[in-house]
């Protein structure tokens, strides 16, 4: 679960991790007065869960409250498109206003799980405020990684190694590893999957401070921490993926037009790099689970149909703990609850395969049904 | 075959549960030796009319001899489950429960670093040995065949996909593992792989990864230096976007590592044979052995 980044800075302020003054702000007047109640300039920034909201104009200066009011005023309620959401872009419905900072230097560090060391990883470069993906592709020397032993936890000394690294100055060292050990323990104790800091910056003053804060919560841990549960934006989130995490289906939407059902989210994942193999784009990922019965089924087809862009639906059952007849028996239910006509090609293997497609074959679905997916793949419409 | 054959002895970990109760009952048709289920609180009843259910997983092997489980105990008691079992000295733990907090895991698996001990998983279907008609997981296993080639993969119903090709094809398994979903598991690739090259049964190996994290470029980088066996490999993700978790926790592109194409390149370089989709996995694999 993605956190906003005034949500974050909540967090950071109760972990003892230094950030600017602000507040967030619903209206172009709370903005106004936030921004009075500080000296001098103030920064204006968009809340969405997406980054690159500089380069999406997310980001604004604001010399005077007046200026905090109109920057407010034209982002609020508005959509922003970044690099890194679509072209339609994340609704803005709050800003964060904060005291702009005199910076010296920018750093970057962040925490987050490496699966190959098994283990929560410090991640860090002096090339801070830059984009550590590019970082990482043109210059991986500049990048630092220390692991973080799961049984003993973070140890001072890791910290003083990242800052070694990053050259920092003599007085830093400890006020530095001290920000770490502080950034995991909100990393360990809130189960987190990443906290980021991008850039940490060393302001004229000689002091750290986080300018910016990503913070994600990982998902199958919610249930330790109920209370994070209501942070959730779902605004911020596409509402037919909203629907399908209610129905507690794994679903999500892009930009093709097959309509993808399949059980199992690696052969999900493989029977949606076979429609475009084949020239097509699939319109969603979907994996129904394992558990699925006939109204699941019903539930997941009408959600792919949901979505203007399906022109066909593919779907692809390997029998096991599911059935394919409970799944041709869901197909049924739900296209007879659509009403629609949209052509399907229906693959199914495994357990109760014959029942499956006997059950298939009598239903008056006008469905296309092979044996094995490269027969579905002539099938496949395109855009 | 590898970890699992004729001296398993199984022990089911929530077997009193419903999907417990469902999968130890297709094991043991299977022909797996199924000899304890433990549930704590319900010791002393015989499960089936036939299994002896124990109150801990200590007695279980002291009252059967039991050396591998089968864990489905629900995601927050799964670490706990695993622990209990590595204490009791189990030697192979297949945990087939999902969702288990990331950072419950990593401890877990510190903690049976050095041990000498087997995790498969958490989040995986399990492994199987057709030839000693040892199941130890949820596939179904009448797809599989007995013969020499091996299987590991990080999904289940893409393997199960495999390994019904590879059955069609005429080409039998030594041991099928599925390693799991999750971001950070007990056996790797890697590990799979070194008990694969040393297993005399097994002549090639299918491997199916996606996309998220390294451990298939680090399972590269040992194909190249030491596996001496043909490898054909099969990377699902090249459509996914990135930033956006598909299904497992640990398919998720976060960075160019992370990619399908980063970690085909990577296999391909070591000498693999890369299936081109999914549908050609026994055919490419009978490309190989020709």
């Amino acid at each position: 679960m993605k956190l906003h980044e005034y949500q974050a800075k909540e967090f950071f302020a109760r972990y003892g991790i230094p950030i600017p003054a602000g507040k967030v702000a619903s209206t172009a007047t709370e903005a106004q007065e936030v921004a009075s109640s500080m000296k001098g300039s103030t920064v204006i920034k968009a809340q969405v869960h997406a980054g690159g909201r500089g380069k999406g104009g997310g980001i604004r200066i604001a010399a005077t409250p007046e200026e905090a009011y109109e920057a407010a005023e034209s982002l609020i309620g508005s959509h922003l498109v970044t690099p890194q959401t679509g072209p339609s872009g994340a609704p803005v419905s709050k800003v964060l206003v904060e005291q702009t900072v005199a910076i010296n230097k920018e750093l970057y560090i962040a925490i987050a799980i490496d699966g190959s060391v098994k283990a929560p990883v410090i991640i860090a470069s002096a090339s801070g405020g830059m984009d550590i993906e590019q970082v990482a592709n043109e210059t991986p020397d500049k990048i630092t990684q220390v692991r973080i032993d799961p049984t003993t936890g973070y140890q001072p000394f890791m910290g003083r190694k990242v800052a070694y690294f990053l050259g920092l100055p003599t007085e830093l060292i400890r006020p530095f590893s001290t920000l770490v050990g502080s950034l995991y323990n909100l990393f360990r104790e809130q189960d987190a999957s990443l906290v980021e800091i991008n850039p940490l910056t060393i302001t004229e003053g000689g002091e750290l401070l986080a300018l910016d804060a990503k913070f994600d919560l990982e998902d199958d841990a919610l249930n330790r921490h109920p209370q994070n549960r209501e942070l959730r934006d779902t605004e911020q989130e596409d509402p037919l993926e909203i629907q399908a995490d209610e129905y507690g289906l794994n679903y999500i939407r892009l930009d093709g037009n097959v309509g993808c059902m399949v059980n199992g989210a690696g052969l999900a994942m493989a029977t949606m790099d076979i429609v475009r193999a084949a020239g097509s784009e699939p319109a969603n990922f979907l994996d129904v689970g394992g558990g699925a019965d006939e109204s699941k089924i019903a539930q997941a087809f009408k959600l792919i149909c949901a979505d203007p862009k399906v022109t066909q639906v593919l779907i692809n059952i390997f029998g096991g703990i599911l059935r394919c007849d409970v799944a041709a028996r869901g197909i049924i239910q739900g296209y007879s609850d659509l009403n629609s006509d949209m052509p399907i090609i229906v693959r199914m293997r495994g357990t109760n395969v014959e029942e499956g497609r006997q059950i298939l074959s009598e239903s008056d679905v006008p469905l296309t049904f092979v044996n094995e997916l490269r027969e579905a793949i002539p099938l496949l419409q395109s855009k | 075959m590898i970890l699992v054959n004729e001296n398993t002895k199984l022990v089911v970990q929530g077997i009193t549960g419903r999907e417990g109760s469902f999968h130890a009952e297709r094991c043991k048709v299977y022909g797996t030796n199924l000899v304890a289920g433990v549930t704590p609180g319900r010791g002393g009843v015989l499960w089936e009319d036939t299994v002896p259910v124990f109150d801990s997983m200590a007695e279980a092997v002291r009252e059967t001899g039991a050396n591998t489980s089968l864990i489905f105990v629900p995601a927050v008691g799964a670490a706990d489950a695993i622990l209990e079992a590595a204490d009791a000295g189990i030697k192979v733990i297949a945990c087939i429960t999902e969702g288990l907090p990331v950072q419950e895991s990593i401890k877990v698996v510190a903690h049976l670093e050095g041990s000498g001990i087997h995790l498969i998983g958490p989040n995986c279907p399990g492994l199987i040995s057709p030839g000693a008609n040892c199941k130890v997981g949820i596939m179904p296993g009448d797809i599989h065949s007995s013969g020499n080639v091996g299987v590991i993969s990080r999904s289940g119903t893409l393997t199960y996909e495999a390994v019904a090709q590879l059955t069609e094809a005429g080409i039998g398994q030594s041991t099928c593992v599925g390693i799991g979903g999750d971001p950070v598991t007990g056996t790797s690739f890697t590990d799979a792989l070194k008990l694969f090259n040393d297993d005399p049964d097994t002549h090639a190996v299918v491997m199916i990864g996606e996309i998220g994290g390294t451990r298939e470029q680090e399972a590269a980088d040992y194909i190249k230096s030491e596996f001496k066996k043909p490898v054909v490999a099969m990377i699902a993700g090249s459509t996914a976007p990135v930033g956006k978790r598909m299904g497992h926790a640990g398919a998720i592109i976060t960075g160019a590592a992370a990619t399908a194409s980063a970690k085909i390149e990577a296999l391909k370089a070591a000498g693999a044979t890369i299936a081109p989709s999914a549908a050609e996995i026994g055919s490419t694999m009978s490309k190989v052995l020709a």
